[in-house]
């Protein structure tokens, strides 16, 4: 029944890579991913929640009363998710004006609640931690892999993070800028998509 | 009955926990976010005000208190002299408090200049008084002692097209600063003076 502790890790990264196969949590997809940099920043911050929240609600998935326990992962999340913010605010400003809007908004990501309702209050310490991991740095390598495809196309270039940016096609290209627009988010989703699921039935 | 109180116990608990976590973390980082607040949303703002600034008017800075309120002040010197202030008010705007940096020049008594530092107005219609230099160059040169309006008010504003509360924010902004400066001006110039080299 209990699945080996590496496969739990690694399920995260392709059989339920978030925004891909379970198509969740797609409002910080298709708004942040407009550069690599944003990207990653939203994905480490989901991340961080995702295993703060997952450890909480495992630990005290004994105490808190199941009539209550969508409030109580409320409350879990919602304190992580501030704690982000004031860190974010304090360490990297930049970053929190560019995400702006989108930090407070991962109270309400499905994938965060949905990992504490669906996993975390129902399995270990140890398999939850893995899984919020697992599932944070799939969520993470998506955003990631969605803004470079986006920003590549949009802009030519790839800003990774910092002073790392590069200019990949060189400064003749022509920008198509319509991909980091919004509705070229959900082309791109779109494409993206279809490349997992050709990929998944072979 | 007894489900009841275990749910109202466990609640509770966790949202004090929540709360003191919460506070400890707001006071330790609190000092670090207004640093970084000053470089990156008003630092840009007393900059654009004061591009030919001797100083740093950043690091030059001095608090006065005005009624309850503390006020933070920034001193410009420009020809030699300190004779910018440089202070930042709020107006309501369209989404809420429009924050403006006001720059007084005290020896000629004009406005030297002002910046937008907060808002949360439309993009492409309220937005443009930040990112719109021609709409806060109109206000340099006024004098402090006129009306600081938009036209429609009978000042001399032009209002971005479509944005007039906007527009209407900043100029009530810029002349709560000046009343401000007004106030304060015995106790202003006393610590101008204190910038002399």
């Amino acid at each position: 029944m209990a699945k080996p502790l590496a496969q739990e890790f690694l399920k995260g990264l392709w059989d339920e890579v978030p925004p891909f196969r379970l198509v969740l949590g797609l409002c910080p997809v298709l708004a942040v991913t407009k550069s690599v940099e944003n990207g990653l920043g939203m994905g480490m911050a989901t991340t961080f929640v995702l295993v703060c929240s997952n450890i909480l609600v495992s630990l005290l998935r004994n105490v808190i009363p199941s009539k209550v326990r969508i409030a109580c992962f409320i409350v879990i999340i919602a304190t992580f998710v501030t704690v982000v913010e004031f860190v974010m605010q304090a360490y990297a400003y930049k970053l929190f004006q560019t995400l702006g809007i989108f930090i407070p908004l991962i109270v309400v990501n499905c994938i965060v609640l949905g990992r504490a309702e669906a996993f975390a209050s129902k399995n270990g310490l140890v398999r939850s931690t893995l899984d919020g991991l697992s599932i944070g740095i799939g969520f993470t390598l998506s955003l990631a892999a969605l803004a470079a495809v986006r920003e590549l196309l949009g802009t030519g270039g790839l800003t990774i993070w910092g002073d790392m940016a590069f200019n990949i096609f060189g400064p003749s290209y022509p920008a198509f800028s319509f991909m980091i627009e919004a509705p070229g988010a959900f082309v791109a989703l779109g494409l993206m998509l279809c490349v997992m699921n050709l990929a998944g039935n072979k | 009955m007894r489900d009841m109180l275990k749910m109202i116990i466990v609640l509770t608990a966790l949202c004090l926990c929540s709360g003191g976590l919460l506070a400890s973390i707001q006071t330790s980082t609190k000092e670090q976010i207004a640093n970084q607040v000053l470089t990156f949303v008003k630092g840009p703002a007393i900059n654009s005000i004061l591009p030919n600034a001797e100083n740093d008017p950043i690091t030059d800075r001095f608090e006065l208190k005005d009624g309850d309120d503390t006020r933070t002040f920034f001193v410009g010197v420009v020809e030699g002299e300190p004779r910018v202030v440089t202070l930042e008010t709020f107006g309501k705007g369209y989404g809420g408090d429009v924050g403006l940096m006001v720059g007084i020049d005290v020896k000629d008594n004009v406005l030297k200049g002002v910046g937008v530092t907060t808002h949360a107005e439309t993009p492409g219609m309220g937005a443009r008084a930040k990112s719109d230099p021609g709409f806060a160059a109109q206000f340099a040169g006024l004098p402090i002692d006129g009306k600081i309006a938009v036209t429609g008010d009978g000042g001399s504003i032009n209002a971005i097209s479509g944005a007039t509360i906007t527009s209407r924010a900043c100029s009530n902004a810029a002349t709560e600063a000046v009343e401000i400066y007004k106030a304060l001006q015995p106790q202003i110039d006393e610590k101008l003076n204190s910038f002399k080299k």
